[in-house]
């Protein structure tokens, strides 16, 4: 596999950890409380699985396995799919870490828009990668 | 299945109203669906299609992937049962299960993170 899927997927796996780690010390903490403060993981739970492992994990799939070119570098331009990992993390740890910035409100929704823009730059990135065989 | 099933259930006033448990299930709605289909699809699919480890041992371990497969799978049902059980009856053995559905579904997704990462390999 491609080193990009190499980092999207090894970065997907270290959120996996994280997010079952915290998940299971909230169920836990639902079982036999042992402090309220875990609560406060819920937000990170969420945000390290649905975006940091799953829709990563997809990204570096994708950029592996997509049909490639014939003529030109093989899976198009690099830069857009780099940027996009870059961002997309950038736009996690914003919307992690912003509970412990309360006076930068606006910095979860900096951070949301983040990860969209990295989005947005995988889908211009893949557009012309998926296309019927033999086009 | 389960997961939808489980929802349409919930979405009957009536009977989510006169059956309590069914109105403590919301969480084991989103985990059957998120944990059980999607989590297991998608380790199912990594164990298949990544990256051989080594022509001896192609999957890196298979008796670690089917702890992970057991563990996952196992603690999910306790959950299911355990977790509306603990709100209608908080403090009781069902707290203690509760711990034990955690422990299980960490050490899942701990062992799936062991097999799979050696095989993340870039060429």
């Amino acid at each position: 596999m491609p080193i990009l899927s190499a980092f999207f997927i090894r970065t997907s796996l270290i959120y996996l950890a994280l997010g079952f780690t915290f998940g299971a010390l909230m169920l836990a903490n639902k079982g036999v409380p042992f402090g309220s403060s875990i609560w406060g993981l819920l937000g990170s739970h969420i945000e390290f699985l649905m975006i940091g492992w799953i829709i990563q994990l997809a990204l570096g799939v994708a950029y592996w396995i997509l049909p490639r070119f014939s003529r030109g570098p093989s899976r198009g331009n690099e830069l857009l799919p780099w940027l996009s990992y870059v961002v997309m993390n950038a736009g996690i740890w914003m919307d992690i870490l912003s509970p412990l910035f309360r006076e930068i409100p606006w910095l979860p929704a900096l951070g949301k828009t983040t990860q969209t823009v990295a989005g947005v730059l995988f889908l211009v990135h893949a557009w012309p990668r998926v296309r019927p065989l033999g086009k | 299945m389960v997961a939808l099933a489980l929802r349409i259930l919930q979405a009957i006033p009536a009977l989510a109203q006169s059956v309590p448990f069914l109105s403590a299930l919301g969480p084991v709605y989103f985990h059957l669906f998120l944990v059980g289909w999607v989590t297991q699809l998608i380790f199912g699919v990594v164990f298949w299609m990544f990256p051989k480890f080594s022509m001896e041992r192609p999957r890196r371990s298979e008796n670690l992937g089917w702890v992970t497969f057991w563990f996952l799978t196992t603690g999910l049902v306790i959950r299911v049962i355990a977790e509306p059980m603990n709100s209608l009856e908080p403090g009781s053995t069902w707290g203690w299960l509760l711990v034990l559905s955690a422990l299980l579904q960490w050490l899942a997704g701990m062992g799936f993170v062991i097999n799979s990462w050696v095989r993340v390999k870039a060429k």
